[in-house]
C-alpha cells in the first residue's frame, strides 16, 4: 500500500485517505445517485467570465446546469491570458461563490451595553451610515480626508466614487507592497512600465532569466504555460533563489543565492557581458545613454568579487553570463512582480533592465514585445472636482518616483501624532485586508483605532472586517457585473464578466453599493444609469461591439496598429529625457538617486536567527482564496521550510509545532507545522503567504463571522514582517530584511501580546 | 485500444489544477479526491532534484481491484478503463485493500469511487479533465495500442517509469523524465 501521498501535497485528502477508510458504509437509496454522474458539456449553459481569484484575470466559461447551478469553471480557448486553461484556483474558483462562511448581510458597528457590538443592517441603513459619516468627515476635514484602499477588478468601482465626490486621497497594496519599485526602475531606464501581463515573449525566447521569481508557485497563468513551452524547446532557464523552487527544478541553471545580495550577481554579470564582449553592440550603440560610464562603473564588480557576497562560484557567474550573451536578443530577465524586497528594489530592478538593454532585449522578439491595448472609450460624466489635495502630496515629495499612493504612508497621515495639514481620518478598504497585505501591523491597527470612520467591502469576513464601523457584503466576481478587461497583450482585446448566477444572500455587487452611495451624497449626474450593464453596452457600441456579442464570445480580439517589436533602424524614441534608454539615469542624477545601480551590503542575518523568505502556494492567492472550499481542500495548512541542518539544532521533527519569533520580540499569534526540506537554504526558512488569518466577528445576535477553514491555522508572514526597509525612489516597502527564530515551546500569552 | 496517460515530469509544477478540475467535472466530494500531488525531493542542497508526479488509478492490465471484488461492482471498460458500478457496490472495501496505489476511496454515499479517465468525456472525443486543464500542458492522453498515437510516440521516444512496477500489475500511466 503506497501511502505516502497524504504527506503531500494533497495534505487535506486526509478526508479521502485517512478518514475516508473508515467511513461508514451507508444504507443505499435511489436519492444517493441523483447528482453524481458528470454531465456532458452539451447539458450545460455557459456564461462568460473574468477570474477574479487573481490579478491575472483569465477569462473563461462558467458552465452551469438547468437547475442554475455552477457545476465547473473552464478557460476561454481565444484568451491570451489562460489560452482555454484556466489554473488551480481559476478552476476552483467556483468555491469564492459556495463558501458559506462569506459575509452574507450588511452590518453595522453599535454600542450595546457599554460594549462594541455588530449588528445586522439593511442595505438601506447600512449605506445612510456611510453617506451620514462621509459627510461627516466631509465636513470636519474636508472630503480629501477620506481615503480609499482598494483591490481589483471592483476598485475602480470605488475609485471613481471618491473621485466623483471630490477625494483623490487612494492606494492599493498592489503598488507600494508589490510592484511599484520595479514599475520605476523599467520607467527611469526605457520611460515605460510593464504593467500586467508582463510583455516577456517567452515563446519566442532562448535565455529566461528568474531573479527570485517562482513561476509555477505563482500562478501567473500566461506564464506558467510559457515557461512549459520553453522547457519543451529545449532553451536555457536560469534561476536564481535561495530556495529550490519548483522553477529551479526544471531549470538548466539554478544559482542558489545567499539571500539579499541580487545586486551583485547582476552587477556581475554585467561585467562580464560588457569585458568579454557578448553584449548586443549594435543595439546598446544604437538606443542607449551612457555605455561608457556603465563599462566603468561595473569594472570592480567582478564574478570573483560577487563570489564572495553571494556565494556563487564565479565559474558558475561566468558560464551563466555566457549563456545569456550567446542567446541575445532571446533573452529574457524576467522583471518579476512583488519586487518590494530590501530597500533599493528600484536600483535592483535597474540593474536588471540595464542587462536587458545591453542584451538587446527591449522590444526584440524573445525579449520583450511592445504590448498593445485596445482602447475603449469612457463612459461620459460630468467634470471630476479637484480635491485641495491628493495622494501625491502625501508621497511625490519624499519620493519621485511614487506614481501611485503609497498605502504605508497614507496610514502614517492617520496616526495621532501626523500633525500635518493631510490628515486621513476615514477610510474605506474594498477588496483588500491592510493586515496582511501592508506591513507593520501594529501601526495599523493604531491608525484604524484613531480613524473616525472605517468601511470595509469584501466578500469574506478578515481581520479588516473586525475594525470596520460598516461591513457592505460583496457579491462574488461570479455573480456581478465589473468593467471591460482591456488587457495589454500581443494581440489587443476585450474580455466580459457577465454575473452567471444571482448574487447569493444579502450581497450586491461592487458597482451597486458604490452607485447608491454616489446618489445619497447627490451625484446623480455621475450615474445616469440604472444598471451597469449600460455602462458597458454603451462602451462596446462604440467600438462596433456589444454585450450581447461579449456574451456569445468572452474574448474579443483587435488588429494591432503598431508594431509588436523594435525598428531596427535606430528610430525608436525612448519617453526618457535623452530620447535613449538610460543606462545613466538622467533623473536620477537631478534627483539625487544613484544614477548606476550600486550594491549595498543589507547585513547579515542575526545570530540565532534565520531569514523569513515567504512566497506562493500553486493553489492560493492572498489569504482570500484560503477559505475557498475548494482550494482549502487542495492545502489547507502551511508548513515552515526547515533545512535539515537547523533541524538538527534546534531538535525539530517533521510536523512538529513551533511559533516563531522575530528580533523586535513579535511572537506569532499561532504555531505551524515544520517540514525539514533540502529545498532550503540553512539560514533561511521558507513561510507560504497568507495564513495564520485571525479576523472574527460575533454579532450582537451570536452569528458569527469568520473564515473557519484557515482561521488560526499557520503563521502570518505579515505579523512578523516588521523591519520595513523604505526604497527611496519610489516608497517601496523592502519586507525581506526580517528574521525569526524559531520557538519549540508554546509562548505564553505575555509574550505573544508582547 | 488501451487507453493510457503520459506525464512529463520535466515540466509539471505540482499546482494540484488536476485535481481540482476532476473535482469539479466528477462531482467529486470536498475532502475526497480521484488524483493527487506527489512531490519526490532527493539530494542535498545544492546538489538537488525534485519533480512533481500527478497520480492517479493507472488502470492496470493486469486488475487485482477487479478480481478481489465480489459483486462484479469493478470491472474493466472499453479501452481498458477500470470503472466501478455505483449501485452494484456494496462498500465491502476489497478493492481498496487490493489496489497498490491507493487509488481508490469510499465515497460519502456508500461506495467505492475512482478514477475513470473521465469515460464520458473520452467516448466524445475529449481529453480527461485532467488533461485538458493542465497550464503545463504536461499530460497525454491516448490508446497505447496504436504506434502510430501522438501518446505511444511520445512514450517511446522518452525515457520513462512507471509507479510500483514491481506491484506487477501493468500499469499504463508512464512518467516522463
Amino acid at each position: 500500500m503506497q501511502n505516502s501521498r497524504r504527506k503531500f501535497l494533497k495534505i487535506s485528502t486526509l478526508g479521502a485517505t485517512g478518514a475516508a477508510l473508515t467511513y461508514p458504509v451507508v444504507a443505499k437509496g435511489i436519492s444517493f445517485f441523483k447528482n453524481e454522474e458528470p454531465l456532458s458539456d452539451d447539458k450545460l449553459t455557459k456564461v462568460a467570465t473574468v477570474c477574479e481569484v487573481c490579478f491575472w484575470n483569465c477569462a473563461g466559461w462558467v458552465y452551469k446546469d438547468e437547475d442554475n447551478k455552477i457545476k465547473k469553471i473552464i478557460g476561454n480557448d481565444i484568451d491570451p491570458h489562460s489560452n482555454g486553461k484556466l489554473c488551480p484556483r481559476g478552476t476552483g474558483g467556483l468555491g469564492m461563490y459556495t463558501d458559506e462562511d462569506r459575509l452574507k448581510h450588511p452590518l453595522i458597528r453599535v454600542e450595546k451595553d457599554g460594549e462594541q457590538t455588530f449588528v445586522e443592517a439593511t442595505w438601506e441603513e447600512a449605506l445612510d451610515l456611510v453617506v451620514k459619516n462621509m459627510k461627516k468627515i466631509d465636513k470636519k476635514y474636508g472630503k480629501e480626508s477620506l481615503a480609499l484602499f482598494y483591490h481589483g477588478k471592483t476598485g475602480p468601482h470605488f475609485k471613481h466614487l471618491f473621485q466623483y465626490w471630490g477625494s483623490d486621497t487612494n492606494a492599493k497594496p498592489a503598488s507600494a507592497q508589490c510592484l511599484i519599485t520595479r514599475e520605476a526602475g523599467y520607467i527611469a531606464t526605457y520611460g515605460a512600465g510593464l504593467a500586467s501581463p508582463e510583455p516577456t515573449d517567452i515563446r519566442n525566447t532562448e535565455c529566461l532569466v528568474l531573479i527570485g521569481s517562482h513561476i509555477g508557485e505563482n500562478m501567473h497563468n500566461g506564464h506558467v504555460q510559457d515557461v512549459s513551452d520553453l522547457i519543451d524547446r529545449g532553451g536555457d532557464i536560469i534561476t536564481v533563489d535561495p530556495r529550490f523552487s519548483t522553477v529551479a527544478a526544471h531549470s538548466s541553471h539554478w544559482l542558489p543565492i545567499k539571500p539579499s545580495t541580487d545586486m551583485a550577481l547582476l552587477l556581475a554579470w554585467i561585467h562580464v557581458l560588457i569585458n568579454e564582449d557578448l553584449y548586443d553592440k549594435e543595439y546598446v550603440e544604437k538606443y542607449t545613454h551612457g555605455f561608457d560610464e556603465l563599462k566603468e562603473h561595473v569594472q570592480k564588480y567582478t564574478p570573483e568579487w560577487a563570489q564572495s557576497i553571494t556565494t556563487i562560484p564565479a565559474g558558475d557567474i561566468y558560464k551563466t553570463a555566457r549563456v545569456m550573451g550567446n542567446a541575445s536578443p532571446k533573452v529574457i530577465i524576467h522583471p518579476g512582480r512583488h519586487t518590494a524586497w530590501y530597500g533599493d528594489d528600484t536600483q535592483r530592478t535597474r540593474a536588471m533592465a540595464i542587462l536587458n538593454a545591453i542584451l538587446g532585449s527591449w522590444g526584440r522578439k524573445g525579449g520583450f514585445y511592445f504590448a498593445e491595448k485596445f482602447k475603449l472609450p469612457k463612459h461620459p460624466h460630468p467634470p471630476v472636482p479637484k480635491p485641495k489635495w491628493t495622494w501625491r502630496d502625501i508621497s511625490q515629495g519624499k519620493h519621485k518616483l511614487a506614481f501611485a499612493g503609497i498605502t504605508n504612508e497614507i496610514i502614517d497621515h492617520a496616526l495621532p501624532e501626523y500633525k500635518g495639514e493631510h490628515k486621513v481620518k476615514g477610510m474605506f478598504f474594498v477588496a483588500t485586508n491592510p493586515l496582511q497585505a501592508v506591513p507593520d501591523e501594529e501601526k495599523i491597527k493604531k491608525a484604524l483605532h484613531h480613524l473616525e470612520f472605517v468601511v470595509a467591502v469584501d466578500t469574506m469576513p478578515s481581520e479588516i472586517t473586525g475594525y470596520a464601523d460598516v461591513v457592505l457584503p460583496e457579491a462574488t466576481f461570479l455573480e456581478r457585473l465589473d468593467d471591460i478587461r482591456v488587457s495589454q497583450h500581443k494581440s489587443p482585446n476585450i474580455a466580459l464578466r457577465y454575473p452567471a448566477v444571482e448574487p447569493k444572500y444579502n450581497t450586491k455587487p461592487g458597482w451597486w453599493i458604490a452607485r447608491e452611495i454616489g446618489i445619497r451624497l447627490g451625484l446623480n449626474d455621475f450615474y445616469p444609469w440604472e444598471n451597469f450593464e449600460e455602462v458597458l453596452d454603451w462602451q462596446l457600441k462604440q467600438v462596433g461591439s456589444s454585450m450581447e456579442e461579449m456574451k456569445e464570445v468572452g474574448v474579443k480580439h483587435f488588429p494591432r496598429t503598431k508594431p509588436m517589436y523594435i525598428n531596427e533602424d535606430g528610430s525608436h524614441y525612448f519617453n526618457t529625457n535623452t530620447g535613449k534608454i538610460e543606462l545613466v539615469s538622467t533623473d536620477f542624477q537631478e534627483w539625487g538617486y544613484d544614477p548606476l545601480p550600486v550594491y549595498k551590503s543589507h547585513g547579515e542575518v542575526p545570530a540565532g536567527y534565520l531569514r523569513l523568505i515567504y512566497g506562493r502556494l500553486p493553489m492560493h492567492t492572498f489569504g482570500r482564496t484560503l477559505n475557498n472550499p475548494n482550494l482549502n481542500d487542495l492545502k489547507s495548512e502551511p508548513k515552515l521550510w526547515v533545512n535539515p541542518k537547523n533541524a538538527r539544532i534546534y531538535g525539530l521533527e517533521n510536523d512538529q509545532e513551533v511559533w516563531l519569533k522575530n528580533p523586535k520580540g513579535k511572537v506569532s499569534s499561532f504555531s505551524i507545522k515544520v517540514r525539514i526540506t533540502e529545498r532550503i537554504r540553512h539560514d533561511s526558512v521558507f513561510l507560504p503567504h497568507g495564513f495564520g488569518n485571525k479576523g472574527r466577528i460575533v454579532t450582537a445576535d451570536g452569528e458569527l463571522f469568520e473564515m473557519s477553514r484557515t482561521y488560526g491555522r499557520g503563521i502570518s508572514d505579515a505579523e512578523m514582517i516588521t523591519n520595513v526597509s523604505i526604497d527611496p525612489e519610489t516608497g517601496g516597502t523592502g519586507l525581506r530584511n526580517n528574521f525569526v527564530a524559531i520557538l519549540t515551546e508554546k509562548p505564553t500569552k505575555k509574550e505573544v501580546i508582547s | 485500444m488501451r487507453y493510457g496517460m503520459a506525464i512529463e515530469v520535466n515540466k509539471c509544477v505540482g499546482c494540484a489544477d488536476c485535481v481540482v478540475a476532476c473535482q469539479t467535472e466528477n462531482n467529486v466530494p470536498i475532502g475526497y479526491s480521484r488524483d493527487w500531488i506527489m512531490e519526490k525531493v532527493t539530494g542535498k542542497y545544492p546538489n538537488l532534484d525534485l519533480h512533481f508526479e500527478s497520480q492517479r488509478c493507472n488502470h492496470c492490465i493486469d486488475t487485482p481491484c477487479v478480481r478481489t471484488c465480489p459483486t462484479g461492482a469493478s470491472f474493466v471498460s472499453d479501452g481498458g478503463i477500470v470503472r466501478v458500478t455505483h449501485d452494484e457496490c456494496i462498500g465491502c472495501g476489497a478493492c481498496i485493500e487490493a489496489c497498490p496505489y491507493d487509488a481508490r476511496y469510499f465515497h460519502p454515499d456508500g461506495y467505492v469511487d475512482k478514477c475513470t479517465f473521465c469515460e464520458h468525456r473520452v467516448t466524445e472525443g475529449l481529453n480527461p479533465a485532467c488533461v485538458s486543464v493542465c497550464p503545463t500542458d504536461c499530460m497525454h492522453f491516448g490508446d497505447l495500442d496504436d504506434p502510430e498515437s501522438a501518446i505511444s510516440k511520445l512514450i517511446a521516444a522518452r525515457e520513462n517509469f512507471t509507479i510500483l512496477p514491481e506491484a506487477g500489475t501493468a500499469p499504463q500511466i508512464f512518467y516522463l523524465k
